[in-house]
């Protein structure tokens, strides 16, 4: 009796707050994206008020518009925002498999003394802030950057190249960034795994490649979607690196999302982006989820 | 199997380490130039930090981020490790799915929907915003993390030493208190620095969320950064990067310290 | 022609001076940084002979075969197979394969998938492919589980599908890491006799690491027991448990009561030494140790008898007394406690269901044991 009244406390006081601290703050952004533009504070005037009484509340129902999310797509800005944020994501996320799952491949078969360390390096960028770490870059990407001075003083290049403030930048921000999402769930499904498989296919007559790419690569199918799910997911909606590496032509939704809300005061419009923006994400999450509990399934 | 680390691997992790720590490195560097410009070397100097302690609004920045990391942490952590144990004790309660949901979806949750989302609430709600806003929301996002550090740990927790303490005449409360936090403590201790960090490294939910008088130090360098590259956020960024390594060392060689206790108390009963 | 053990062996090539060895071993070293895990080891072994190595975990047996198998190289020597040098001859070349001790079934494939693997990386065509795929479950008695993935197999049957799969491809020799260390006791006794079967049913050579001494004397034909990268001793089991060469190989193998003493006389393929515990006659293995030499007196448990009389006209008795008895169903463990303080232990076969007097605890007792019942060891 006593454990089922302690029990319920413990489950009652963070479900309560991430009710109201997280479900309930959506449930606002649908409401205020389904509300009209007035200017004023707060500068939208809802559909409802918490007053109104259920029949009310369906009478409006049925009257709802959808004025901005039409708007949304009535205006390329908005479609090429999103399109842009899932391309640049997609092919960021394409160029971070492709350094992480190396590195990943190479922690996990050094020596098991050196590991721990090695593991420890990842993490820690993790930990050191994340603005901090975009911001380094610009120092480094910039027309009289490091890496220009470099290029030029070793004679690679004559006139300084143009990264900074253009999608380069943006690709070189999110791999940086994102990169230890990538390499640590990679490292742990290649270290989990038993060596004595890829012996076996080698010893049944596979080359050491044929080997890799029939058992090691294939086993470390979980780990390869988790990290992709973990970099892709954030960076469609990544707001600091698009704005301090990204030039004004680098479309992303969470820059929109910004500008509409902090420099056009249009708090209608920035819900109705961060909802649309929601339910595009809502995708991904979901297939990715379902493909890692087959890959799981299927891997044990 | 040890000894054969090949050539390609080797490379690959140097490579890779190289590209995670050469702009770090780079930046900490640039914030002991002499120089205005923080591309050009004019020499070592370290007039950025003087002035640094000299520039009033980012002293006050830096102690409002302090006293919200050090609240939001604390509470984050108390929440958060509530939350684990109803994730991993209780098996069935109504609204499960829609609890579980709801602590895993801020983890890969875009910051500029939870920054918009809270800020509209506490708008509705006509709570002023400010530091309490700061740290509200920081609390309600990085209690998941939190959730999901400490809940790791809970699930390999051998749940016969509670049994064996209210065996011994423990209520689960003491049995609580008593064996299972001491052993899952070093989960919840570093799901409080997470937490901290989180907060410390937060720029958009604070952007949002935050009011007049209480601007967190990373809103504080986004505007700064804005303007232009300067050394003096080189040498804010360097003292940042120099506090969250050392944290981060000195907890994992306690770690690494108490394994090797471990290891040699192993050894000499064997 | 009395001979050691109790079986007449008719498959004995070793003994042959003419035969040709299907894997030699020549002054094979490997190190591993400074540690030294094989030391210029020389070994033959023949074409279908059950050949196990015998050791404790770390004692350099797993590389031996890993050597063979290709996953490592010798530092030093050179290894053969069926006369061809086996020097960087990668994996996937050599006609060997070997069932790994953690099975190493790949959790992402079928049961048929994984026998089939060997056989896809051939080349093999599809209908011969599926032909040896069904052939081989049958072997297994696996027919209704080819479909499986491996977590959804008992331990015995996954042990099942990782044999099918090293044989499916019918290599000349056939490499065992501790087959059936993961198995419990039933089990193992049962698949034993299964893989000796097996073995004379395909004509394999065998090459077995197992750290389970019951396990190699009930399958091999030879065994070598190992220890610290060099091999103690080669034999049949029964040479390897009537007449170890050496204390270490007599206490690896089986129980065993050790008596240390000095050598008083020799002569007739027997010593006598003369130490605390008593004097001792016993057989002597090659060659007599030196008058005055140390040397220790090796008898087995079940090679003592216990009475309550001392026996007439035996080489060695001694008088002891009794400190621990455990019944075992089949026989009876007594530990007896000598007049130096030294226990002895003696096994008694229990042949009779109703014993008319039994020993009891604390009595006082002769053990007796004959000149050849134990050896003479000098290490």
């Amino acid at each position: 009796m006593l454990r089922a009244i302690s029990n319920r406390l413990v489950i009652l006081i963070p479900y309560v707050w991430l009710l109201f601290f997280f479900l309930l703050p959506f449930l606002i952004v649908l409401r205020i994206a389904l509300s009209d533009l007035e200017y004023g504070a707060p500068p939208y005037t809802p559909q409802f008020s918490y007053t109104d009484s259920w029949a009310v509340i369906w009478d409006k129902l049925s009257q709802f518009d959808f004025e901005n999310f039409t708007f949304l797509f009535s205006d390329s800005l908005y479609i090429n925002s999103y399109l842009s944020s899932l391309q640049i994501a997609f092919v960021s996320m394409i160029l971070t498999l492709l350094i992480g799952f190396p590195l990943a491949y190479g922690m996990a078969r050094a020596p098991l003394g050196l590991r721990p360390t090695l593991l420890m390096l990842v993490i820690l960028p993790f930990w050191t802030s994340f603005l901090i770490r975009v911001y380094a870059w610009i120092g480094i990407l910039k027309q009289e950057g490091l890496l220009n001075q470099l290029l030029l003083w070793l004679g690679v290049i004559d006139t300084p190249l143009e990264i900074l403030s253009t999608n380069k930048a943006v690709y070189i921000g999110i791999v940086y960034s994102y990169l230890p999402f990538m390499v640590l769930p990679i490292y742990s499904t290649l270290e989990k795994m038993d060596e004595s498989l890829v012996e076996a296919a080698r010893d049944l007559g596979c080359t050491q490649i044929a080997a890799f790419w029939k058992i090691t690569a294939r086993l470390a199918v979980p780990g390869i979607l988790a990290g992709c799910l973990l970099v892709f997911i954030p960076a469609v909606g990544e707001f600091v690196i698009p704005d301090l590496l990204g030039g004004s032509g680098t479309l992303m939704i969470g820059k929109t999302l910004w500008i509409e809300f902090f420099n056009n005061s249009d708090w209608t419009v920035a819900s109705a982006i961060a909802t649309v923006l929601l339910v595009v994400l809502v995708v991904p999450i979901v297939w990715f989820q379902n493909a890692q509990a087959r890959a799981t399934e299927t891997g044990k | 199997m040890t000894g054969r680390w090949s050539w390609f691997n080797i490379s690959s992790v140097v490579f890779g380490f190289a590209f995670l720590y050469l702009p770090i490195v780079l930046l900490v560097i640039y914030s002991f130039n002499e120089s205005r410009l923080v591309t050009v070397w004019a020499g070592f100097s370290t007039k950025w930090y003087g002035e640094l302690f000299r520039d009033q609004s980012m002293l006050n920045a830096a102690w409002v981020t302090l006293r919200v990391g050090l609240l939001s942490a604390t509470v984050a952590t108390v929440l958060g490790t509530l939350a684990a144990v109803s994730l991993v004790r209780i098996s069935r309660f109504r609204g499960r799915t829609l609890f579980t949901g709801m602590v895993y979806a801020p983890l890969v949750m875009p910051d500029v929907i939870t920054g918009l989302s809270l800020l509209l609430l506490f708008v509705s709600i006509n709570f002023d915003r400010g530091f309490w806003t700061v740290t509200l929301a920081h609390i309600t996002f990085s209690l998941c993390f939190v959730a999901v550090v400490v809940q790791s740990r809970l699930v390999t927790f051998d749940l016969s030493l509670e049994e064996a303490a209210q065996d011994l005449g423990c209520t689960p409360f003491q049995a609580f208190m008593k064996v299972t936090l001491p052993v899952i403590l070093p989960a919840v201790v570093s799901g409080w620095m997470l937490a901290f960090t989180l907060s410390l490294d937060d720029l958009v939910i604070a952007s949002f969320t935050s009011g007049p008088g209480a601007t967190t130090l990373p809103m504080k360098i986004y505007s700064q950064v804005r303007l232009g590259v300067t050394p003096k956020i080189n040498a804010v960024c360097t003292i940042l990067i120099a506090l969250v390594t050392t944290g981060v060392l000195i907890a994992s060689i306690m770690n690494k310290r108490r394994a090797m206790l471990d290891a040699r108390a192993a050894r000499e009963m064997s | 022609m009395p001979s050691l053990g109790s079986i007449r062996r008719s498959f004995t090539p070793w003994e042959d001076a003419g035969a040709k060895p299907y894997i030699s071993f020549k002054n094979v070293t490997k190190r591993f940084g400074d540690f030294t895990a094989v030391d210029n080891l020389s070994l033959d072994v023949y074409e279908r002979e059950f050949f196990s190595l015998l050791g404790p975990s770390g004692c350099g047996k797993t590389t031996l075969l890993r050597m063979l198998a290709g996953f490592e190289e010798p530092t030093e020597g050179e290894l053969y197979l069926d006369g061809q040098p086996l020097k960087g001859v990668p994996p996937h070349k050599r006609p060997v394969n070997m069932m790994f001790q953690s099975y190493a079934l790949f959790p992402h494939m079928n049961v048929a998938d994984n026998i089939a693997f060997g056989l896809r990386q051939d080349g093999m065509e599809k209908s011969a492919r599926e032909e040896r795929v069904a052939q081989m479950l049958k072997l297994v008695k696996l027919e209704e589980f080819a479909r499986r993935k491996p977590h959804q197999l008992s331990g015995g049957q996954r042990q099942r599908v990782a044999l099918a799969r090293s044989v499916a491809k019918r290599p000349k020799l056939l490499i065992l890491d501790e087959p059936l260390g993961a198995l419990d006791k039933k089990l193992r006794e049962e698949t034993q006799f299964e893989l000796m079967d097996l073995q004379q049913q395909l004509g394999l050579t065998f090459m077995i690491v197992t750290h389970d001494q019951e396990e190699a004397m009930t399958m091999s034909d030879r065994i070598a027991v190992m220890d610290k990268g060099i091999i103690a001793q080669t034999g049949t089991p029964a040479e390897i448990y009537e007449a170890p060469n050496s204390r270490y190989v007599a206490d690896f193998i089986g129980s065993v009561n050790i008596l240390e003493g000095k050598v008083v006389s020799s002569g007739d393929g027997h010593v006598e030494i003369d130490g605390p515990d008593g004097k001792f006659v016993g057989a002597v293995r090659s060659h007599a140790p030196a008058d005055g030499a140390t040397a220790w007196f090796a008898i087995r448990p079940e090679k003592m008898r216990v009475s309550r009389e001392k026996p007439d006209g035996v080489d060695n008795a001694i008088k002891g007394e009794v400190w621990d008895i455990g019944y075992l169903g089949d026989m009876t463990i007594v530990n007896i406690r000598l007049e130096s303080g030294k226990v002895v232990q003696a096994a008694m076969i229990n042949q009779s269901r109703i014993v008319d007097d039994p020993i009891g605890y604390d009595e006082h007792i002769w053990l007796s044991f004959s000149a050849d019942a134990g050896v003479v060891l000098d290490r």
